[in-house]
């Protein structure tokens, strides 16, 4: 094979593993992605990552499970959650949590190990001048 | 002399600004005098950051509550050591940080090639300049580090207890280092390429600070590997988060980049390549300082709400696009030397490893920006798992550690086939066996690609040894020196080849953990009560009482409150002890009342880990303290004005009767495998890295000679 035609087979099949890769990339995230939701939007029969704040004094334990209520960040819809799996140590009223699952009956059932609690912020800004 | 530390901060910026424009006019018009004066104005910058820190961490360590930022991210009852490392816990404290790491390294770079490169140092002073005064300007206008308050408070707020870890102390610091580090190559590059000096000569001067670079952020990576694992309570080391990535994205494009320098080096080829990666790494690393403070992605680190994120991607978009067109405009300095003789070679491996590394930090870029790209292509923002970034990282991860294992040993140019043959028969027979081995002696077959990446790091470590004993073992024919002294020197005299191969090794020994742990572990969430035993497998667990602990958590902590457990394992004729807790810190939510306050506040488990090199049992608890609300509530309502006294025997009293009465607690109990390795391995990394930044002894008096040559020829010149 004369050179020339050697670096234009390179090209293209250099060319062709990116597309590739970039194929995959762009099929399986929009297939594996799961849509984040507020409380007040989420509707039985597909899985959601529900973000919102747990409500005050909802949180209760019954044996392994976990209870508590997430509403909106700023509203009023809210959905009750039951939960197993590891709870964040920052996991507590009114933080804002992210869990993964869905809707049975009223009750949003959320996988597994999927709860994920955003801390009070590392770069605290509490009543901080300007 | 919070005043002085403004100035100091003001005063930075406008060396900074002195410096960038000083140089450009010397290497324009003025003349060497204005390059040296801005070269200098660097070093001015270094020392006002020095000052600057100096004053903001003894602010810290008297707790100065004038400081606004001292009110908030410490307190006097924070333990010296955290008080020492709240300065970057804080958002304008770690700006600090950055332009104070970065005014040392440009003082460094610069000072070291105050002599070669004349023409390329003034635009790297230049660029050096601009990327501080960004910085300290962020500073001066927006979050100012020496903010002071009016009425300060009498007790502060305290560092946030999850970050309370020894770790703490370094970790942020290394990042911050790698971050900055990748500034110095970037700004050799640019004035590469503004002055078409497009050789090796700026990859000579600037590899080993791209190595530092690496070194550092890699070990920032570990470490906050080993803070997940050992404080977060949930068992894991990595998990994917936005901040997480933001950090591995450039460590990956500089691993690359390292390898691509070489075979410009040595072939004087992938020259535009390199002045690409130079410019995303960058890039990405100032996307990584970006993203921890923007809050545009969610994480679990979860930054508050900032207000410099605007300027933070301004400055990244002019980055990028000054690097793009610089690049653009310079292609036909940039053209090869040479042409790939053959795909059997070393530089085509290196080709292949790099592009292997960029599609890596490409899909974890996808990944990360998911929820943003998702939002702006279909208007939800959705976002995707670590399943997702498991499946596409795991079959790149396993091609690169096959590459670490091939790639050194070729030949560059052209591998012949006996040159093949002499360099992978040793290493293949040796990954055969230990394929044979771990399908007849282990499970290893239930995880495909875990057995996949087990056989690959039996190749890449086979074929290390193999390079060092043929090496020692010429040396022994030549000098006839005994193995333990020719393998010492072998390294000593090649630092970057043998350092190299020792990293490769380390890297593999690292993934030898994560194979092993991610496929293999088991993980158990119970509820027991004092007295019940629990099997987890061949492990018998039984929790022996429960403990509670005033003013002295084990860890060191500053925590006034700390409940736990004692439990005793017994796993055939091996027992062991274990002692998790979880620590209270006080709230300063009123709502919460006086008693309230110490127990409803921040609270964080101290893990309990039994460190092993075949495995790890690591035991975290969370005590049911529900039982306790109602005696809180009534402490609350009769001693709404105790003293402090008093509140401290409230607080005995209740948790001497959660000791006596316990509810059941939570456990999670989780049997790892090999995951010490994890950080064996980047332990070995990290030496071999080391090895290969020490100047070697003959390039040291090579330098020394030089310079002796330089002086003497100055003073014949003069005579």
């Amino acid at each position: 094979m004369d050179p020339a035609r050697k670096r234009r087979l390179r090209l293209i099949v250099a060319l062709g593993a990116a597309v590739a890769l970039a194929t995959a990339l762009v099929y399986t995230s929009f297939s594996a992605s799961t849509e984040a939701a507020k409380p007040s939007q989420v509707k039985p029969g597909r899985s959601y990552e529900l973000t919102g704040k747990v409500v005050n004094g909802s949180v209760s334990y019954a044996g392994d499970q976990l209870r508590f209520r997430i509403r909106d960040r700023d509203g009023t819809g809210s959905v009750p959650v039951s939960y197993t799996g590891a709870v964040p140590d920052p996991f507590r009223d009114g933080r804002e949590v992210i869990v993964s699952g869905e809707l049975r009956g009223h009750t949003f059932v959320g996988e597994r190990d999927s709860l994920v609690t955003k801390c009070p912020s590392k770069f605290t800004k509490q009543g901080r001048r300007s | 002399m919070a005043g002085v530390g403004s100035a100091c901060l003001a005063v930075g910026l406008l060396t900074a600004l002195y410096a960038a424009g000083a140089s450009l006019y010397g290497a324009r018009a003025g003349g060497p005098a204005w390059v040296t004066s801005g070269r200098r104005a660097i070093y001015a910058t270094a020392g006002l950051m020095i000052a600057a820190v100096a004053i903001l961490q003894s602010a810290f360590l008297r707790s100065d509550f004038h400081y606004a930022i001292v009110a908030e991210g410490s307190s006097t009852d924070t333990p010296t050591f955290y008080k020492a490392a709240a300065m970057w816990a804080t958002q304008d404290g770690s700006l600090l940080l950055w332009a104070f790491l970065l005014s040392l390294f440009s003082s460094a770079v610069l000072f070291l090639t105050r002599r070669s490169l004349r023409e390329i140092a003034p635009y790297a002073t230049a660029v050096l300049g601009v990327v501080a005064a960004f910085f300290l300007l962020l500073m001066v206008a927006w979050e100012n580090p020496f903010n002071t308050l009016a009425h300060p408070p009498a007790e502060g707020a305290g560092l946030n207890p999850l970050l309370r870890h020894p770790a703490m102390m370094i970790h942020p610091p290394m990042l911050y280092t790698g971050y900055v580090g990748f500034a110095i190559p970037f700004a050799f590059c640019v004035g590469a390429l503004i002055t078409r000096n497009t050789g090796a000569d700026w990859i000579r001067a600037t590899r080993r600070f791209a190595l530092i670079a690496w070194t550092f952020l890699g070990t920032g990576i570990m470490l906050g590997a080993l803070w997940s694992y050992t404080e977060l309570g949930w068992g894991g080391y990595w998990a994917w988060d936005p901040v997480e990535n933001a950090s591995l994205m450039p460590w990956l494009l500089g691993t690359a980049l390292l390898h691509s320098i070489m075979v410009q080096e040595k072939r004087g080829m992938l020259r535009i390549w390199n002045a690409s990666l130079v410019c995303a790494t960058f890039v990405f690393a100032l996307i990584g300082t970006f993203l921890v403070r923007s809050g545009i992605l969610d994480s679990i680190h979860a930054f508050g709400a900032s207000t410099i994120g605007t300027q933070f991607l301004v400055f990244i978009g002019i980055v990028v696009a000054f690097s793009v067109v610089l690049v653009l405009s310079r292609l036909p300095d940039l053209r090869s030397e040479a042409r790939l003789d053959s795909l059997l070679s070393r530089e085509s491996f290196f080709l292949l490893n790099n592009l292997v590394l960029v599609g890596l930090a490409l899909v974890i870029m996808w990944g990360t920006f998911f929820p943003l790209i998702s939002e702006a292509l279909t208007g939800q923002k959705a976002s995707v798992g670590p399943p997702w970034f498991d499946r596409l990282t795991v079959p790149l991860a396993l091609v690169l550690v096959l590459l670490s294992g091939i790639g050194p040993v070729l030949a560059w140019r052209r591998v012949t086939l006996s040159g093949l043959r002499r360099v992978l028969v040793a290493p293949l027979v040796f990954t055969l066996v230990a394929l044979v081995a771990l399908l007849a002696l282990t499970n290893a077959s239930d995880s495909p690609a875990s057995l996949a990446m087990f056989c690959f790091v039996a190749f890449v470590l086979s074929s290390v040894a193999q390079e060092f004993l043929r090496g020692a073992a010429a040396r022994r024919v030549a000098t006839g020196e005994p193995w333990p002294r020719a393998l010492l020197r072998l390294a000593g005299r090649n630092r970057r080849r043998y350092g190299g191969y020792l990293v490769h090794a380390g890297i593999a020994v690292l993934f030898l953990g994560v194979a092993a742990s991610s496929a293999f572990h088991d993980q158990r969430d119970v509820r027991l009560s004092p007295g019940q035993t629990f099997h987890t497998g061949d492990y018998a667990l039984t929790y022996r009482k429960p403990t509670a602990k005033l003013g002295g958590d084990r860890a060191g902590t500053g925590a006034p409150i700390s409940l736990g457990a004692v439990l005793d394992v017994r796993k055939g004729k091996q027992r062991f002890t274990l002692h998790p807790s979880r620590n209270y810190y006080p709230t300063q939510d009123p709502t919460q009342g006086v008693i309230g306050r110490y127990f409803n506040g921040e609270a964080n488990s101290e893990v309990d880990v039994r460190w092993g090199l075949k495995r790890d049992f690591w035991l975290a608890i969370r005590p049911d303290i529900g039982s306790l609300q109602k005696p809180i509530a009534e402490a609350n309502r009769r001693f709404p004005t105790a003293s402090s006294d008093v509140q401290a025997l409230v607080i005995a009293a209740l948790t001497e009767r959660y000791r006596k009465n316990p509810p059941p607690a939570a456990f999670r109990a989780i049997v790892s495998p090999l995951v010490l390795w994890i950080w064996i391995g980047g332990a070995i990394a990290v030496l071999g890295a080391l090895i290969a930044v020490w100047p070697a002894p003959e390039a040291r008096l090579r330098r020394v000679r030089s310079l002796y040559a330089a002086k003497l020829g100055r003073e014949l010149s003069r005579a």
